[in-house]
């Protein structure tokens, strides 16, 4: 308490408003997250213009050319009808990616706005939001997903839609706490003492300074969505045939592992990589955005636990 | 309490102590140059506001700092070896067997998952090689010493079941377990309320007065100083500015910072005079803040705070710690130090 | 506890509702008459509790087997894959993490962080594919799947166990390394530990009673809400390594609409999650004298 400990001294204390350039600029020296970045920056490229950069068409059959090793003509070799993997697998990343964006998407409209009106309204509301999301939380999350796709039928948009419901009690959490955390800060009494309404509280003041924590959590949850898809459409509950899906070419790639390992290890690959990149990207957000937070990772352990089990 | 004199060598001699941190803001000096002794039985009060340097100048001792963080320099003789250049075996042999600590908060100073009994015990067989029967024998006898009610159940007490109060004296019992020759109390008393606090001085200065052991005392708390210390030293900005006997620092104050703390002391006794003084009973501060250890300024440490600044040199040169001239018919005691270029006449009429 | 016992037996009702819905097939109206599914759903409801409060879960609708075997038939391979896996993840987690915290920016410390990032991000039904290729297939020292019971061969039971272990604990470790990182760190830091350090104990005692000891009271918890989330069954890895466990019975009465042998499912996932708890509640009890009963 004498001297300035290195780490109690760099920090303001309380709620200061989140710096976003100079966020940015800490960000952009970190090269874990420039690389994170980069590699993110390759999919959402191999997302949008697939097809064009595709060495050749994605549902080419060519039965003469099935099962073919890596090689010049086929860089990740060639599936069981002949198809080029590696241009699956450029095609698959718009499916992963998309699937990935619409349900986080989902669960962070839905998340944060009861995770907003939870923290900002408390007692009864919060109870009764809260004990709903815990309810959805204790199922173990690829399980809660299969359950509703059981219900919805399978396929890409329900997925996305099973996910989106999956990851929606941990931004009603991460917001809820976030809040909380701001509600009784000076600044948001003294709007409210001046008379402010509360969706212009909640828009203008709560918002803002519970967006870092969400935006940590957004990029972990689109690592983690992206993810889910894989393994849902793996046990071929996600996309459906022909679209090439991530998980999809993993698991037609396993029943012939023995004989052309490059059909499982590339789409995987493609999983693997993309996911790190979302979580070491969000892990370099929290260190900016975030650093009070950086205990909070003990809570998110289990969430993070949860959405993996 | 009688002041027991100066009898022979110092427990510690500290000679230009310097502690450096790396912060994440750049390189902070925090300790600058800092020198004192303790003798055998004689309390040293270091006094200081927080960021003043005072508690990292005795972690710097023991090695207790961070070391990947820290860079100490200077040179500290404690039972003839120089604390400084020892290795960390070494140091912990020193640790709780030649000086023993306690720290400000009893409520996180003890580990709250381990009982007592066995955080006493495991600091007695650190230093002898004795038994645990034998261990938790000596263990009740010390927590019967500082004045734990049924000591011998206290042992299987957990921390949390013990008053604040309780706690320090187990601190103090787990500090003094090994009769080390030096006790050194980090705001030992500033986490408790004032009638404890008293009782902890008291029990303090009893066991020293028993057992001949050095005390440096460090606290921002001028109240705790006049009740227990023989002498004090001042530090401000990681340089001590003021050091001699209590008597002299408190009635013939020399430095500005010193004049300035004393009228920030509450007083209820006196009507105040003193510039920068408040009505009795109300507490005054020092304009400003202490400097920041990363950015000190080139001249004296205080003199950004200085309501003085009689002296053009304050500015740029670092005034050096000279003795003070004490008027005539003054007590000899120990020599009375002060690093200021204020004459003394400019900073007569402290709390006298 | 009471509150919590009650909310989590809620699901088994909502699950049944929102399955109830599908079962307008011609086929299945003889079917529902049959399981009482003409009546209405709080009859229905009690009934169903009645009966499983005596240990009957109903019928399958697919194999005629009662639930209540059909479950128990998968316990002992999800029991053994759970149980392994958290001790794999619990091998890999503490050295590491607690390493990594005391080293904290340093190589290991920014190693460990990757590796476990890593873990966390790697799919699991890949890794898995990946180690059945290369140690069943390549170097062929271990079965690529199957479970044997323990009862019947010890030796092929662990054998079969090592890889879908393996898979499992990799990723189950890397979440709990990081746990055990933010714990350590945050231990360290304690107070207590200083006096503890102050006192002239070796770094080892300090580590091992002072720093370890509290760091790892948290991860009882985080390590049984892990165990709870294996023990409901890590449905990919079943497949993958062909692993009779109760996360496929789950997704097999999912895909086929057998529902009174999912809604056993997540009754017996209820009340994993609540003895889990319980324990975890007992144990954090006796290792936190802080805590007490009353």
């Amino acid at each position: 308490m004498t001297a300035p400990t290195p780490e109690a001294g760099a920090l303001p204390a309380g709620t200061a408003r989140p710096r976003w350039r100079e966020s940015l600029a800490l960000l952009l020296r970190n090269p874990i997250a420039v690389f994170a970045g980069a590699i993110l920056g390759l999919v959402v490229t191999a997302a949008l213009f697939g097809e064009a950069l595709a060495p050749s068409g994605f549902n080419e059959v060519d039965i003469a050319a099935r099962l073919q090793p890596p090689s010049g003509k086929h860089l990740f070799g060639t599936d069981e009808l002949g198809r080029d993997v590696l241009s699956r697998v450029l095609l698959g990343a718009a499916v992963s990616l998309q699937v990935g964006l619409v349900a986080v998407g989902i669960s962070l409209a839905v998340g944060t706005t009861v995770g907003l009106l939870a923290g900002y309204y408390g007692r009864r509301l919060d109870d009764v939001l809260m004990r709903l999301m815990d309810v959805l939380f204790a199922f173990p999350a690829i399980l809660m997903a299969i359950a509703v796709l059981a219900i919805l039928g399978p396929g890409t948009t329900n997925a996305m839609v099973a996910i989106g419901i999956v990851y929606t009690p941990i931004f009603a959490r991460v917001t809820r706490a976030a809040v909380l955390g701001v509600r009784e800060e000076v600044f948001v009494r003294a709007s409210r003492s001046v008379g402010a309404s509360d969706l212009r509280l909640l828009v203008r003041h709560v918002l803002p300074n519970a967006a870092p924590p969400i935006i940590v959590q957004t990029s972990v949850s689109l690592a983690f969505a992206v993810l889910s898809e894989a393994a849902l459409s793996f046990i071929g509950l996600g996309t459906q045939p022909p679209d090439p899906s991530w998980g999809r070419m993993l698991s037609e790639g396993r029943g012939f592992i023995e004989l052309a390992w490059w059909m499982a290890f590339f789409p995987g690959l493609a999983i693997f990589v993309t996911v790190l990149s979302f979580n070491l990207l969000g892990d370099a957000l929290r260190d900016v955005l975030d650093p009070r937070q950086r205990t909070a990772m003990s809570s998110t352990a289990t969430g993070e636990g949860g959405a993996r089990a | 309490m009688t002041y027991p004199g100066r009898r022979g060598a110092p427990v510690i001699d500290v000679a230009d102590l310097r502690v450096r941190l790396r912060t994440r803001r750049g390189s902070a000096q925090v300790v600058n140059g800092l020198s004192y002794q303790v003798h055998p039985g004689e309390t040293v009060a270091v006094v200081g506001e927080s960021g003043s340097g005072k508690s990292v100048s005795v972690l710097a001792l023991l090695g207790l700092l961070p070391e990947r963080i820290s860079q100490v320099e200077g040179c500290a003789t404690f039972d003839g070896q120089d604390l400084l250049s020892l290795d960390e075996e070494a140091l912990r042999r020193v640790r709780g067997a030649g000086i023993g600590m306690v720290f400000q908060d009893p409520m996180t100073s003890l580990n709250p998952v381990l009982t007592v009994g066995r955080q006493l015990v495991e600091g007695i067989r650190a230093h002898a090689r004795i038994g645990v029967p034998a261990a938790r024998t000596r263990a009740a006898d010390l927590l019967g010493e500082v004045g734990l009610p049924d000591a011998r159940r206290a042992l299987d007490r957990y921390p949390h079941e013990l008053s604040g109060g309780m706690r320090q004296r187990v601190m103090i019992a787990i500090a003094l377990s090994s009769e080390p020759a030096l006790l050194v109390a980090d705001e030992a008393t500033t986490a408790l309320d004032v009638t404890v606090q008293a009782q902890i001085l008291e029990l303090v200065s009893r066991l020293q007065a028993d057992r001949g052991t050095g005390v440096i005392w460090i606290t921002h708390d001028l109240g705790v100083v006049a009740g227990i210390a023989d002498r004090v030293l001042v530090m401000y900005g990681g340089r001590c500015i003021e050091d001699g006997d209590v008597d002299d620092v408190f009635y013939r104050p020399a430095h500005p910072y010193t004049r300035g703390l004393l009228g920030a002391l509450p007083r209820t006794d006196e009507p105040d005079d003193k510039p920068g003084g408040g009505t009795p009973g109300e507490l005054v501060t020092i304009p400003g803040t202490p400097p920041s250890p990363t950015d000190l300024p080139p001249g004296c440490v205080f003199w950004p705070r200085c309501p003085v600044r009689a002296d053009p040199r304050c500015e740029t040169e670092v005034p050096p710690l000279v003795p003070v001239h004490e008027p005539a018919g003054t007590p000899a005691g120990v020599q009375h130090h002060a690093a200021t270029f204020c004459p003394p006449d400019a900073v007569q009429g402290g709390a006298s | 506890m009471l509150v919590f016992l009650l909310v989590h037996l809620v699901p088994g009702d909502p699950v049944r509702l929102a399955l109830g819905t599908r079962f307008d097939q011609e086929t299945y109206e003889a079917l529902r008459e049959r399981a009482g599914l003409d009546l209405p759903l709080p009859v229905q409801y009690l009934a169903w509790v009645t009966s499983a409060l005596t240990g009957d879960l109903g019928v399958s609708f697919r194999s005629g087997d009662p639930v209540t075997s059909l479950i128990l038939e998968r316990l002992p391979a999800t029991l053994s894959l759970a149980t392994t896996s958290i001790l794999v993840a619990l091998a890999v987690s503490i050295p590491l993490g607690t390493l990594s915290a005391l080293r904290p920016r340093s190589v290991i410390d920014h190693l460990a962080t990757l590796v476990s990032q890593a873990g966390i991000s790697v799919p699991d039904f890949w890794m898995g594919i990946l180690l059945i290729l290369l140690f069943a297939g390549t170097f062929g020292l271990l079965p690529a799947g199957g479970y044997v019971p323990l009862s019947q061969d010890p030796l092929a039971w662990a054998s079969h166990l090592v890889l879908p272990s393996v898979t499992v604990g990799v990723v189950s470790g890397s979440i709990l390394t990081r746990f055990v990182r933010s714990s350590v760190l945050e231990a360290i830091g304690q107070d207590h530990v200083r006096t503890a350090r102050s006192k002239g104990l070796g770094a080892r005692t300090v580590l091992r009673w002072h720093v370890l000891r509290n760091a790892l009271l948290p991860l009882v918890t985080v390590t049984g809400v892990q165990l709870a989330y294996l023990l409901s069954g890590v449905v990919v890895v079943e497949i993958v390594f062909a692993w009779p466990g109760l996360g496929q019975l789950a997704l097999q009465s999912v895909q086929s609409r057998d529902y009174p042998v999912l809604q056993g499912a997540v009754l017996l996932f209820a009340v994993v999650f609540l003895v889990i708890n319980l324990i975890v509640d007992l144990l954090y009890a006796r290792l936190d004298p802080r805590i007490s009963y009353r």
